[in-house]
């Protein structure tokens, strides 16, 4: 299991994820969403430190974040 | 792996309506967190605005009342005092709460009503398409102040948590913002005061919370976040501006 699951559903490309995450991990996909939206991804879990940040900034509820 | 952030019960799992980036959905889920943390699910009812809020009763996974425009707190009075047990809180626009609610909010807070007021200071009427509210800064270009809104005109942007600390029944008046995760931190703290305050018998509570309309600010997200900042903090000072313990840490 990912470190940060997106509810990729839930994501309206906003990239506040992408802009506070402090390791900058966060990356928006090329492809769009059923929305319309460019989703957000973790695009290299093996920097992520699961600080969390990215799940309480969403304005979309769509991250939840793990530790391992 | 342990979860080190997870989506709010108090909140449904469906999609909301808010524009991207829009920051009342931060504020959705701090009031959630603070829901269960408390474990008042059962007994909380909210009571929602006209504004882009309007819909908040299909997002909290709680019972919900939409009131008229501006009278969440003569609505949530009325609760109050029918289900003596309820955890009642209200969430509110500033066009809602500070313009055509502005008496309601003043009476209820004279009156010392025991519910939590969560105020979205968001300088413009968002839902309507971005006209100019009691809030919007001097200066700030809106659909009705196209050249900016003037001071010898339109008067000055209204400061509500300062003029609410005034009222003694007022027992926790605190001003957060919505845009970074330290800000947002600290909102979350006050947000969950503000029950504490209304569960304890102090009396009336009010967090307002900065907060970004992108959409008729005409910026994107992290813009509107920025903008919020330097423009609105100057003028806007965060802080608690009274508490049930008789302290202020404002400024
Ligand atoms: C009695 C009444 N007057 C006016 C309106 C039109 N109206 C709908 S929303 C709104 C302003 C909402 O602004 P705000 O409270 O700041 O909420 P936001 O959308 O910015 O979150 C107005 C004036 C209305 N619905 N009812
Ligand atoms: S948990 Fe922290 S480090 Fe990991 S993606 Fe989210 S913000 Fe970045
Ligand atoms: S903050 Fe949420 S809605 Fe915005 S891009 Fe990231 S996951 Fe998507
Ligand atoms: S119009 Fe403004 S306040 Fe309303 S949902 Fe869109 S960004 Fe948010
Ligand atoms: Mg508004």
């Amino acid at each position: 299991m990912s470190k940060v699951v997106f509810d990729e559903a839930k994501c309206k490309g906003c990239s506040i994820c992408v802009h506070f995450c402090p390791k900058k991990v966060i990356q928006m996909a090329d492809r769009i969403n059923a929305k319309g939206y460019h989703p957000a991804y973790l695009a290299d879990e093996g920097n992520c430190i699961s600080c969390g940040i990215c799940g309480r900034m969403c304005p979309d509820a769509a991250i939840e974040v793990f530790k391992p | 792996m342990k979860q080190v952030y997870a989506v709010p019960k108090s909140l449904q799992p469906q999609a909301t309506h808010y524009c991207p980036g829009c920051t009342h959905g931060i504020a959705h889920k701090l009031v959630a967190e603070t829901i269960d943390e408390l474990g008042v699910r059962d007994r909380a009812i909210g009571v929602a605005p006209v504004g882009c809020a309007v819909f908040a009763y299909d997002y909290f996974d709680c019972d919900f009342q939409q009131a008229a425009h501006g009278r969440a707190p003569a609505v949530a009075t009325g609760i109050r005092r029918v289900v003596p047990d309820a955890v009642v809180f209200t969430y509110q626009g500033d066009g809602d709460l500070a313009s055509i609610g502005a008496a309601e909010i003043i009476h209820a807070a004279m009156r010392g009503e025991r519910i939590s007021v969560i105020f979205i200071n968001n300088a413009v009427y968002g839902m309507t398409g971005g006209q100019m509210a009691p809030t919007t800064l001097v200066g700030q270009k809106t659909t009705t102040s196209p050249a900016g809104r003037e001071l010898g005109h339109a008067g000055s942007p209204i400061r509500i948590a300062e003029m609410l600390a005034t009222i003694p029944g007022a027992a926790y008046v605190a001003r957060v913002s919505l845009s970074s995760p330290a800000n947002v931190a600290r909102a979350k703290k006050a947000i969950r005061k503000a029950f504490d305050t209304q569960l304890s018998g102090a009396g009336f509570s009010l967090v307002e919370c900065l907060s970004t309309c992108p959409t008729n600010w005409g910026m994107a997200p992290i813009e509107a976040m920025e903008w919020l900042e330097k423009n609105m903090i100057p003028y806007y000072p965060l802080g608690e501006f009274r508490t049930p313990e008789g302290g202020a840490s404002n400024g």
